[in-house]
């Protein structure tokens, strides 16, 4: 009986010892020696930004509904390509309680305000002059976008040129 | 598993080499030898007892040396080839069809096949981490299991040892004595005098000193897995930042890394050393280099959010700082050091309004590249609007003007001019030599001068596990001069059957110093000659100091 009992606690505290140190590695391996990068799943970071038209844009003010948050810069591209169909989805979508902020990357006024004219954008567009909130949601290509649901939750996070079917079905996803 | 019953009565477990007790040899094979193995004691080193489930053999894996020292090999020898080419980090590219054209261009053939292999990442590769973790848990096992019967043994030990445990020992001597008893006392007291812990048990004794020495391979690999912990923690959020950032004159931005923090650059200044100052330090190499930096230095003022949240306006000033090589900005666990710089980024471009017919100037006027305005009123009723602009101009594309990047490198602006005698505009594209009419304007925009910037690289550190890994090395430092400093010696003295006198004695290191403390008791207590059984030369040189 004893012995029985003595084999079993050498199991136990073999087999837990063996546990944590491949837990161990299996974390040092995961780590990806960064600041924290945000992921599907968490909390979007809050933020309060002014818009081109001098309102405040908080996120947390969107509570309850849902929120596609992109990235953007006048010089790139793909987000040129993207806007339209941005825009559209958000005529169809706004009154369906998803919003749609635009922020662009630290570029002049002039430059954000003539982009919005030459596209004919309705939605608020803030510019992040010192990239904080670049920073606080680990920006690195543009365009990048995140589709943010009611609880305010990130749903997705895409990191390239979405097509018109792809906003939509995406923006539907985050729809309360 | 059985317990291995003792002639003496005590209950070994099962792989015991020599009894824990009296040191009666138990295993057959001990029995026929000549010398008893003493490392560990003759204990029985658990991971080589129990080998029935999945988890004992992994284990027993783990424990063996010769397990643990191929680990160390490999690990070594991978380290070793990470350092052939330069790493990844390294390269100043970041798509990964550009890494691989680079190290096939610097390297050819070789640097196709190391970045095939993956050693171009070689440190943070899953494999070289498993093979680290791997060593961690060998050093972990390895040392559990031989520093617990280690010690058990240790403590187990008799006073009176069998003679079969006597007679195996590297050191031993018998012959008959006058008196006994006498010569242990004496021995002894000699002992004591020697800093010998000294125990006494029927005609036995032993004496033991610098036990504790033997704890230091087991202080040493704690003192290892705590570094390797600290190493681990980088992982962790919040423990290590390594980040950089590059920051304008005039410029204010979020720090990365360091939330809630944000750096205005007011200045960055590169001074050189003037023919003078140099001379004497640098002679003939000023002359042929032509100039050498004195100082590299970056002001700026640290401000942090009141509330934490990014994008608001509502910031604290913290300190004025100048930032020189190797003089950080320090805040909050983080330093920021001056790594890099540019010179002379476009910042500002005056341009003058000019009547084309007469060469006459309506006015100058200042665009603000980073911020530019929409209008310039030039007085008298002349004003230019900027209608677009286009910071890195890069032709144009389906009719359109294109910019590359956000970046002022090759500025373009699409300007209205209004003036008296064209009240409606005339409108003028104006890039970096070249103007573009869509009719012919009466009016020009000319370009007159440019004012420039630079622009400061600083790299921004955190690192919290520093004090872990100090912490690591000290203990680590520790361990290594516990067992190399000190040694573990072991006298035993008993009287035989027939009033002789048996001695024997062991240590893990130095077997000449514990020679020279075993003839002082001897000569003092007039104890049996002895003989060193693996340094015969030493033996015969006794001898012949006593012929």
């Amino acid at each position: 009986m004893a012995k029985s009992a003595k084999k079993n606690k050498r199991l136990v505290i073999r087999t837990i010892t063996l546990a944590v140190l491949a837990i161990a590695i299996i974390f040092s391996i995961a780590s990806k020696d960064k600041v924290k990068v945000l992921a599907v799943g968490d909390q979007a970071p809050d933020f309060e930004l002014i818009d081109l038209e001098g309102n405040k844009q908080r996120l947390s003010d969107y509570k309850g509904q849902g929120v596609l948050l992109n990235f953007w810069g006048t010089w790139c591209p793909p987000c040129k390509k993207e806007f339209p169909y941005i825009e559209n989805q958000y005529k169809d979508f706004k009154d369906q309680g998803v919003h749609v902020l635009a922020v662009n990357i630290k570029e002049s006024k002039l430059k954000v305000e003539a982009f919005r004219d030459q596209y004919g954008l309705t939605f608020p567009i803030a510019i992040d002059k010192d990239e904080s909130v670049k920073e606080a949601y680990n920006v690195v290509p543009l365009p990048t976008t995140f589709f943010i649901n009611k609880e305010g939750e990130i749903e997705q996070i895409i990191t390239r040129e979405m097509s018109e079917a792809e906003i939509k079905s995406l923006m539907e996803s985050i729809q309360p | 598993m059985n317990k291995i019953k003792c002639q003496c009565g005590h209950d070994n477990p099962f792989g015991t080499v020599l009894c824990e007790s009296c040191g009666r040899p138990l295993t057959e094979e001990a029995k026929k030898s000549k010398l008893v193995d003493m490392r560990y004691e003759g204990s029985s080193r658990r991971s080589q007892t129990y080998k029935r489930s999945i988890i004992d053999k992994i284990w027993n894996f783990f424990s063996s040396v010769k397990i643990g020292v191929s680990i160390i090999v490999a690990v070594l020898a991978t380290s070793a080839i990470g350092t052939i080419f330069p790493q990844k980090l390294y390269v100043p590219f970041t798509a990964e069809a550009d890494i691989a054209a680079y190290y096939e261009r610097l390297y050819g053939f070789a640097g196709v096949v190391y970045y095939k292999l993956g050693f171009h990442d070689m440190y943070s590769s899953w494999w070289f981490k498993i093979l680290v973790g791997m060593l961690g848990t060998s050093i972990i096992i390895a040392s559990v299991d031989r520093v617990i019967p280690l010690y058990k043994s240790l403590k187990k030990q008799r006073t009176k040892r069998h003679i079969s445990f006597m007679k195996r020992q590297r050191i031993y001597g018998e012959g008959p004595s006058d008196n006994p008893d006498e010569a242990l006392t004496k021995a002894e007291e000699k002992l004591k005098a020697l800093k010998y812990n000294v125990k006494t048990e029927d005609g036995a004794i032993l004496a033991e000193k610098g036990r504790f020495s033997r704890w230091g391979p087991y202080v040493n690999h704690t003192g290892l897995i705590i570094f390797l912990l600290g190493v681990l923690l980088r992982g962790l959020p919040g423990f290590y930042v390594d980040e950089t950032m590059w920051i304008r004159e005039g410029e204010m931005r979020a720090i990365p890394g360091a939330p809630g923090y944000y750096l205005e650059s007011h200045q960055f200044i590169l001074e050189n050393y003037t023919k003078e100052e140099a001379e004497d330090v640098f002679g003939e190499a000023l002359e042929r280099v032509g100039m050498i930096p004195k100082n590299y230095q970056t002001d700026v003022t640290l401000y942090k959010t009141k509330d934490g949240l990014p994008g608001t306006a509502d910031l604290e000033k913290v300190e004025d700082y100048s930032i020189i090589v190797n003089k950080p900005l320090k805040f909050s666990g983080y330093n920021v050091f001056q790594m890099d710089y540019r010179l002379d980024e476009l910042k500002a471009m005056t341009f003058q309004l000019t009547d084309k017919a007469s060469a006459g100037s309506l006015g100058e006027f200042t665009v603000n590249l980073v911020n530019p305005e929409k209008t310039y009123d030039l007085g008298n009723g002349a004003r230019v609007d900027l209608l677009d602009y286009y910071p890195d101009y890069d032709g144009i594309e389906n009719g359109e003007p294109v910019s590359k990047s956000p970046l002022p490198n090759n500025p373009a602006f699409i300007f209205k001019m209004v003036t008296a005698e064209k009240p409606e505009g005339e409108k003028s594209f104006v890039a970096i030599r070249q103007t573009l009419e869509t009719e012919e304007n009466n009016y020009k925009v000319n370009f007159l001068s440019a004012e420039t910037r630079n622009i400061s690289g600083l790299t921004i550190r955190k690192d919290k596990t520093l004090y872990i890994l100090l912490l690591g090395g000290i203990i680590f430092m520790i361990g290594v001069a516990q067992g190399s400093y000190w040694n573990h010696r072991r006298i035993w003295i008993q009287k035989g059957t027939d009033g002789e006198l048996l001695v024997a004695a062991h240590t893990n290191k130095n077997w000449f110093s514990l020679r020279k403390e075993i003839d002082k008791v001897k000569d003092f207590a007039q104890l049996p000659n002895y003989e060193d059984r693996k340094d015969p030369e030493s033996n015969s040189q006794k001898e012949g100091d006593k012929a």
